[in-house]
């Protein structure tokens, strides 16, 4: 299963529509840092409206990949954030306090175009 | 319905997202709460990526129980692993032995409200419960 990316302007855009298996969550990580690659593109908006799940292992890898594509010098902003999702993740214990969220997509695009400025 | 819900067997990666959407409409055929869903189906994923990335092999068992309150989910996880080596050490969080966050079993008993492990060189068995409030 291959998860849609998006093409906007200078932006990527993902919405996840859904259940993350492992598999499909590492193919998403390589997709996503190849097309950031061959589209030059300088924000990505992943929104997870959609998903009811994320458990330790995907939190990593949708972790992993913001700090990958930071490396390459593209920001990623989580969108979406379910209340059952964000309640989960800290009861695990998971803060994803380096990520950069926003309400929704309009939001997360207003954030990018912010951050970015600012470089 | 009482007694032993359903059984789903761990031997591909595949069965994680199989266990937790059982487990997640079983926890709403129960009258659990959208939020509860999520815990116990977060919980679930933990449980069998345990079992599939250390054990290879086991199976997640749900049961309705009664106790402290009238309506409870029992979720058993049990493989036939090489252990726990130190369970003290795998309750911490941020402690894993496998690359992972450490965040699996320390999470999975904060989102659950009981929570027993049993481990030796034979295997492990995880039993947790959510009651319905």
């Amino acid at each position: 299963m291959r998860i849609p990316i998006l093409k906007l302007h200078e932006y990527l855009l993902i919405s996840v529509q859904v259940d993350l298996d492992d598999q499909t969550a590492m193919q998403f990580q390589e997709d996503l840092l190849s097309k950031i690659h061959e589209s030059g593109a300088t924000g990505v908006v992943l929104d997870l409206t959609s998903v009811d799940i994320i458990d330790s292992f995907i939190a990593k890898v949708l972790g992993d990949v913001v700090s990958m594509a930071d490396l390459m010098g593209a920001k990623v902003v989580f969108t979406g954030i379910q209340p059952a999702v964000s309640m989960t993740l800290i009861d695990l214990g998971i803060h994803l306090q380096d990520v950069p969220t926003a309400l929704d997509l309009e939001q997360g695009l207003i954030k990018l175009r912010r951050e970015l400025e600012e470089k | 319905m009482k007694g032993t819900l359903s059984n789903v067997p761990i031997a591909k990666e595949l069965d994680i997202v199989g266990a937790r959407q059982t487990g997640r409409n079983i926890a709403t055929e129960l009258g659990f709460s959208s939020v509860d869903q999520a815990r116990i189906a977060t919980a679930i994923s933990e449980l069998a990526r345990n079992i599939y990335l250390y054990a290879k092999k086991g199976e997640i068992t749900f049961q309705q129980v009664e106790g402290v309150a009238p309506v409870g989910l029992k979720i058993i996880a049990k493989d036939n692993g090489p252990g726990i080596k130190d369970i003290s050490k795998s309750m911490i969080d941020g402690y894993s032995t496998s690359g992972g966050l450490g965040a699996g079993l320390p999470g999975v008993k904060r989102l659950m409200d009981d929570f027993d492990i049993m481990s030796s060189d034979e295997g492990t068995t995880i039993h947790v419960i959510k009651w319905l409030r």
